[in-house]
């Protein structure tokens, strides 16, 4: 049909004023574009953007919400010997807890690359298994075995003649313990994502090393690794967000005890807010971890642009 | 082709008037519920430990109920995990939920504004059972006014739960006899002192059956500590709310105490939870820990043989008095509720004393009536075996004791900070455990406590 029929048939006697116009809005690109994106937007704002919001605004209030008190929660926090230590110890944790995954991940990873792939199916299911747990589940789990009184582990120890370990009574043995669990659960996370960034390394770039006399930690150190940078730097700051806001494994496991010695910011900011009733500094608590993970993000995101914008 | 039918019905008539019934059935519903009643009660009641205490609630409010045309609807929140602080908190927040909640020890004073005055309830209570324990009244009453009513189902006490048999092989108590299960005491009442329990627990940490007395953060330790304390008049802060710690004589004694004392616990008590002490003693391993009948009600199932060499008495005397340790929960009205007359006649009728014997009664002894003059229900004397293990588990006016909550008589919300935070437990394990010296460790409570009065 030509085109002039179709203008000819929209006459302007069946249209109001300024709906030409409004046609013309609805059926452009970008209007489309966002009202398709609308529903991710609702999302975003309703569960992100307002939710955040919502935590600074209480940030602001004294403890019992009727008055501002600006950043008066944070000064208080910054005054209190607990809260440092709390610092300093989500710092000890998530590093230890994110670089031990990132390197048994990466371990496993390799070592599953180079099963046949027949069997390989079966050993990642199974390396899988931890990270498929619930969390909350599983820590409970090692709590029995970690138990004061009843460790299974001691029991096994034992049977060795070796001293039974205060796992959870000693603060050293408590922050290993909660480390340690948080590995085995995360390290399967970081195999995987590996495995696939493994396996994506072309073959030729090996064939040409291997041509030119490169030995295995020279395979490694110059051709996977810069290959991986981009995926090990993504894996490595989502992991970081993830462990440091973790909850779950200290709230079971010790409570952030023995004397606060294995809180993180997490656990401190429920025990503050909730059950101390002082909502507003539970508030402040966990979005002291806002700034030193926008760092880390700025940080990682900007090598990863980088490297992008040197392999175009 | 003509319609299947069976005996000359066919199936489209009959789900055609199956549908019918069922749309009559639904729109009908509401108007029998609402027929001739007084509206909707929802409650939130804390899900008892003894899963009888919830049915003996659920057979209560129905009577009431009935009785009164209201529908009554109870939802029982778990305290596992925190659920009914959560719960509380979400509520306050949104100014909407349950009618009646239940609220454990401090919620009553963090939400005293949201919650509606029960001045009239308290009052007619009171004139029929007598005073409510001060304890109870610190706890839920802001600015003059009641907010919360003290109540039977999940309140209770901690006091010493020992094994007789090992108390009297290795120590030479004989807790029996101190404390029968009469409204006597017996001879060594006044020897029941903290610095004879230390000598006990020394004796019996040699005998391999050390006490076990938890110094964590969780509340079985914070509130045999807070006793403690307050039995050598040792507050941490006072009622003003200035905080009293680094040069106060009273606190440093009992810290030195409870440093002494700890060398007599298992070495990993700084991270024992509320069921630790209670497997140590079912266990067979301790012969004594500050706790509801709970662990011996569970040793009567598990390890029966250990259950019938229980017996609740009192805790040790010190300087300052006899001080048990009391965990109340509160049954709270929202200040939002649409069913505030209604909420109110209910939870009177709870807290009569027939309606409180039941609960009691149906927990094995384990809820506390706030009402002194409710420490004579017949569970308490006839709960076995052995029989009267629990007698002494209500205060009662020949223990000379008191209720006590630690962090009392600091105001609130200083108070519930200190308490949930642990501090009296986390100065002691600095010392103990930490190998900080006496004054460090107060220096470091009292900075925390001053923060907990800022802001």
């Amino acid at each position: 049909m030509p085109a002039d029929t179709l203008t000819a048939g929209r006459t302007p006697a069946t249209h109001a004023p300024g709906s030409g116009s409004l046609q013309r809005f609805a059926r452009r690109r970008s209007t489309i574009a966002f009202l398709m994106t609308l529903p991710l937007l609702a999302v975003i704002v309703g569960l992100v953007a307002y939710p955040a919001g919502y935590g600074i605004y209480l940030s602001t209030l004294n403890r019992t919400m009727v008055r501002n008190i600006g950043f008066g929660n944070y000064e208080i926090l910054f005054d209190t010997d607990t809260f440092w230590s709390v610092a300093w110890q989500s710092c000890i944790f998530a590093i230890t807890a994110v670089l031990l995954k990132a390197l048994i991940g990466f371990w496993l990873a390799h070592m599953l690359h180079h099963i046949p792939a027949k069997g390989q199916r079966k050993w990642r299911g199974m390396l899988l298994v931890p990270w498929v747990i619930p969390p909350a589940l599983s820590t409970l789990g090692w709590w029995w075995m970690f138990d004061p009184t009843y460790s299974s582990i001691n029991y096994v120890l034992s049977i060795f003649a070796v001293p039974a370990v205060p796992w959870l009574g000693e603060p050293i043995w408590a922050r290993i313990a909660v480390i340690m669990v948080n590995v085995w659960y995360g390290a399967p996370f970081f195999m995987i994502m590996y495995l696939a960034a493994i396996k994506s390394v072309p073959e030729q770039l090996y064939e040409a090393a291997a041509i030119d006399g490169a030995n295995g930690w020279q395979r490694l150190r110059y051709v996977t690794l810069p290959m991986m940078a981009n995926i090990i730097s993504i894996t490595v700051l989502f992991s970081l967000i993830v462990t440091f806001a973790n909850y779950d494994i200290v709230r079971v496991l010790t409570n952030g005890g023995p004397r606060d010695l294995t809180h993180v910011f997490a656990s401190y900011a429920f025990q503050v807010g909730i059950l101390s009733g002082n909502i507003p500094r539970g508030a402040a608590v966990s979005l002291f971890m806002l700034p030193i993970l926008a760092v880390c993000a700025f940080f990682v995101l900007r090598g990863v642009t980088r490297r992008n914008k040197e392999q175009m | 082709m003509s319609k299947r039918t069976i005996n000359g019905v066919s199936r489209r008539n009959v789900l055609r008037s199956g549908a019918g019934v069922l749309a009559a059935g639904v729109l009908s519903a509401p108007m029998v519920h609402a027929q001739g009643t007084g509206g909707t009660l929802r409650c939130g009641f804390w899900d008892h430990w003894v899963p009888v205490g919830n049915d003996v609630m659920r057979r209560l409010c129905a009577e009431w109920g009935q009785r009164n045309r209201v529908e009554v609807q109870i939802d029982f929140i778990t305290s596992v995990g925190n659920q009914n602080l959560l719960t509380i908190a979400a509520q306050a927040q949104s100014r909407s939920g349950h009618d009646i909640l239940s609220f454990p020890t401090w919620e009553p004073s963090a939400h005293a504004r949201l919650l509606e005055p029960v001045d009239d309830v308290v009052g007619r209570l009171v004139a029929k059972y007598g005073a409510i324990n001060p304890i109870a009244e610190y706890l839920a009453k802001r600015e003059g006014s009641w907010r919360g009513i003290p109540a039977v189902s999940g309140s209770q006490h901690k006091p010493s739960l020992g094994r007789f048999d090992l108390l009297k092989q290795h120590a030479g108590i004989d807790v029996q006899a101190m404390y029968p299960a009469a409204n006597q005491v017996g001879p060594g009442v006044d020897q029941w002192t903290w610095d004879n329990f230390l000598v006990a627990a020394e004796k019996c940490a040699q005998a391999q059956v050390p006490f076990g007395l938890p110094m964590g953060s969780f509340t079985d330790a914070v509130d045999w500590v807070g006793a403690l304390f307050r039995s050598y008049g040792a507050n941490l802060v006072d009622e003003r709310g200035n905080v009293t710690v680094r040069n106060n004589p009273a606190v440093r004694t009992a810290l030195e105490y409870a440093v002494r004392l700890c060398r007599f616990l298992p070495n990993d008590v700084y991270a024992w939870d509320d069921a630790s002490n209670n497997r140590a003693l079912i266990s067979g391993r301790s012969a004594l820990i500050f706790n509801p009948p709970s662990t011996w009600a569970v040793a009567k199932r598990d390890a029966p043989q250990v259950a019938e060499k229980c017996w609740t008495f009192p805790m040790p005397a010190g300087p300052a008095g006899r001080f048990t340790p009391y965990l109340p929960y509160f049954w709270g009205i929202w200040s939002f509720s649409r069913q505030k007359p209604a909420a109110k006649g209910l939870l009177e009728f709870l807290s009569e004393r027939e309606q409180a014997e039941a609960q009691t009664t149906t927990s094995s002894g384990y809820d506390i009536p706030p009402f002194g003059t409710m420490s004579d229900f017949q569970i308490w004397a006839t709960e076995g075996p052995p029989t009267g293990v629990v007698f002494n588990y209500p205060l009662k006016p020949h223990h000379n004791a008191q209720q006590n909550i630690a962090f009392a008589p600091a105001p609130a919300e200083i108070a519930v900070q200190g308490y949930n935070q642990a501090i009296n437990t986390k100065m002691i394990a600095r010392v103990a455990q930490g190998g900080e010296t006496v004054d460090q460790a107060l220096t470091w409570a009292e900075r925390e406590l001053r923060n907990f009065a800022r802001g």
